[in-house]
């Protein structure tokens, strides 16, 4: 049973996309394989896996290790992180914050092993993007949080988050932050080799100008997904985004890096690459530009660096709050989130990362302390901006294999 | 490799029917513990991987047990630019090692015989190297070679250089690093064997009328063989598995993958656990092979 879509084009889309990641009965069954025997093998396997939930020591033990992505937490000239020193004075929490994720699939390929055997991976909390928390979840590997201890969160949670029937209360992952994939670009560097004030189209990152310093993030779903928007294709779409779709877009990057145009396929690790001045333009995510901007912008030029959506759509997506099977703090994460949730604090986050929050009333806060970003798109979009954005459609097991496979084989140059 | 080596020796010395032969066996246990443990196990592991089916849950990194010949063709069918560009690349950075590493080592060895302190600063800068590890040194290169650095600019301020010419994620830097890496495993054992080469068979040859180069080609060289043949192995088997210096985060692109980051990719990345197995265990076949061709080809099986 689908519930109607919110009134509020933001929330509507929100709503969209959290339907898009989960993996209806028919799809998981296509993937079982549909014979019997696959059934009582899965089944099996699946008894043997059962992991139990590490006992909780935040009673006694006051810390707690969060893993996260670069560029995502606000920062001060000192290296420190404001909120999360708010944090730690207010709740006596002592929160070891490590920037460990470069790249979903590298992260998961370090801790699947203790994952799958229910031991600590060395983080209480992390925040891979939604279909990765899916396939975390889909595995047992998740601790199911408890909502009475995070009345903001109920409280707060953007609708369009909500109402997903794999995680009904939203208690297994939940939304730490949003963006956009689109172009990320050097304005005067951009400006001197094309003449150009920033590039408008994918086709404007193969430009022979540009020969060489052009950088593509090694996120799957992010950098096929912007070319295949740019050929016309609907990613949230299974009619649209067939495999022969998918091959034709990897067939082009293909062609760009045979020909020399591409400088490098990486992680979060791009950055370095663009504030180096080893490229020009780049796939990027909206808010890590910001960051960029503020590490490396001087007086005269506060922004060397641009964020642009490409004419034909950026890709949408979300990280999200996990506690891993075998983390031993769930509690001090539920009062992390808890704090997130606090609109007050969501609102200071936003403006300084740069990224969607999922926190309900955090914009009419923004809006207060500087009225000018809370319009800015990349945090609080509006229904053109979501219009715009496209996000990837699930993939079944099989497919996300072989999708993954060509990927990566493309990757490794021939 | 060494244990290939070794492995041909040790019949000869278990032959003897002397009293020492237990304890000689009874010392031996530990090694043998820990061949078992490090080596054999993993390598049965390995194999039993390389052979495993996709799970019939079809979910990705799920593998059953099986006899998957296929997945080795798949390996090689899929793999093939790779697996060549790694053997070219361990073997052009090996001569060029060797090129480099020779005059080095016998100047240190022969030339500064006589000169302890200068022997002694020449070693300890061949060395130098170690003391940092080889991820900072890499990653200095890095930057040495980035696109807005000193030696590009020149390189283009120069004319050498087109506009948009780059050295970091061409087959230059990934070989360049190779060499970089490896000289001090080419130099140490050649070092090590011209530090002992008797100078009065030099002596002989030039008496003899024979010129200096063919001294070198008739005695130096060939004495230095066993020097030559380690230094090659030390440098040789492990470039062909190198996965750091051709990744793309460090000195390779998106077109310099050499064996080790297909390994990588497929471990890491695919979850395709078969696939990487089946690779790994045919880089160590060949290597096996193609080592053994060479060190009985140079006729110094007896020297390892």
């Amino acid at each position: 049973m689908k519930r109607g879509l919110p009134q509020d084009p933001m929330l509507a889309q929100l709503v969209q996309m959290a339907r898009q990641h989960q993996i209806s009965r028919r799809t998981a069954l296509a993937g079982v394989g549909g014979t019997a025997a696959a059934l009582s093998l899965a089944s099996c396997a699946a008894a043997e896996e059962t992991v139990v939930a590490a006992t909780d020591l935040s009673d006694s033990e006051k810390v707690l290790t969060w893993h996260n992505w670069a560029a995502y937490m606000d920062e001060d000239d000192d290296g420190n992180y404001p909120t999360l020193l708010r944090f730690q004075e207010q709740s006596g929490i002592t929160v070891d914050y490590r920037i460990e994720i470069d790249d979903n699939d590298t992260w998961y390929a370090k801790v699947k092993d203790q994952l799958e055997l229910g031991q600590d991976i060395g983080a209480d909390v992390a925040c891979p993007t939604t279909w990765m928390a899916a396939r975390l979840r889909g595995r047992g590997y998740l601790q199911a949080m408890d909502n009475a201890n995070m009345p903001n969160k109920v409280a707060n949670l953007a609708p369009g988050y909500q109402g997903n029937p794999d995680d009904p209360d939203r208690v297994y992952s939940i939304p730490w932050q949003g963006g956009f994939a689109g172009i990320g670009y050097n304005k005067q560097a951009y400006k001197e080799a094309t003449g150009k004030d920033e590039p408008a189209t994918m086709s404007d990152l193969w430009a022979a100008e540009l020969k060489g310093r052009v950088g593509l993030l090694s996120e799957m779903r992010d950098t096929v997904g912007l070319v295949l928007l740019s050929q016309g294709i609907d990613i949230a779409s299974a009619d649209s985004l067939t495999e022969d779709a998918f091959n034709a877009a990897l067939e082009e990057i293909k062609t760009q890096i045979g020909s020399g145009q591409i400088y490098n396929v990486r992680g979060n690790s791009y950055l370095d690459d663009l504030t180096t001045g080893n490229i020009i333009a780049a796939t990027a995510w909206s808010g890590d530009i910001t960051v960029i901007n503020y590490e490396s912008g001087t007086d005269e030029d506060p922004e060397p660096f641009g964020f642009v959506f490409p004419e034909s759509g950026a890709t949408l997506w979300a990280d999200e709050f996990v506690v891993p099977i075998g983390a031993t703090h769930k509690r001090n994460v539920e009062a992390l989130i808890e704090y997130y949730y606090d609109p007050v604090n969501a609102a200071e986050l936003a403006l300084w990362v740069n990224y969607i929050t999922p926190v309900v009333g955090a914009k009419e806060i923004a809006a207060e302390a500087d009225p000018e970003l809370a319009e800015n798109q990349l945090i609080f979009p509006n229904a053109d901006t979501l219009a715009k954005s496209h996000s990837f459609r699930s993939l079944t097991g099989p497919e996300e294999q072989r999708f993954s496979a060509a990927w990566q084989n493309l990757l490794l140059g021939s | 490799m060494a244990f290939v080596a070794f492995g041909s020796q040790t019949p000869a010395k278990e032959q003897g029917p002397s009293k020492t032969g237990r304890v000689a066996l009874f010392l031996l246990l530990p090694g043998l513990f820990y061949l078992a443990l490090f080596f054999i196990t993993p390598l049965v592991s390995l194999i039993i991987t390389s052979l495993k089916a996709p799970s019939a849950t079809g979910a990705i990194g799920r593998y059953d047990f099986g006899l998957e010949f296929g997945n080795y063709v798949y390996a090689v069918t899929q793999y093939a630019p790779q697996i060549f560009r790694s053997f070219s690349f361990a073997v052009l950075a090996t001569v060029l090692a060797l090129a480099i590493s020779y005059p080095i080592a016998y100047f240190i060895a022969v030339k500064s015989r006589n000169r302890p302190l200068l022997k002694g600063i020449l070693l300890t800068l061949v060395v130098a190297p170690f003391f940092i590890s080889f991820l900072l040194r890499t990653f200095a290169w890095k930057q040495i070679f980035s696109n807005d650095s000193l030696v590009v600019n020149v390189l283009k301020d120069i004319g050498i250089f087109g506009a948009d010419s780059y050295i970091i994620g061409t087959n230059f830097a990934v070989v360049f690093g190779l060499v970089y890496n490896f000289i001090p495993f080419m130099t140490l054992p050649i070092y090590a064997n011209l530090d002992r080469l008797d100078l009065s068979l030099v002596e002989a040859g030039s008496d003899l009328y024979a010129s200096p180069s063919k001294t070198f080609r008739k005695i130096t060289l060939p004495l230095s063989l066993p020097g030559i043949i380690s230094g090659t192995l030390l440098t040789f088997i492990p470039i062909s598995g190198d996965y750091v210096v051709a990744s793309r985060d460090f000195l390779g692109g998106p077109d310099t993958a050499m064996i080790g980051n297909v390994v990588e990719a497929n471990f890491l990345r695919i979850q395709d656990y078969p696939t990487a197995s089946a690779i790994s265990v045919m880089l160590m076949a060949t290597i096996v092979v193609l080592v053994s061709a060479y060190v009985r080809r140079s006729g110094t099986d007896d020297l390892l």
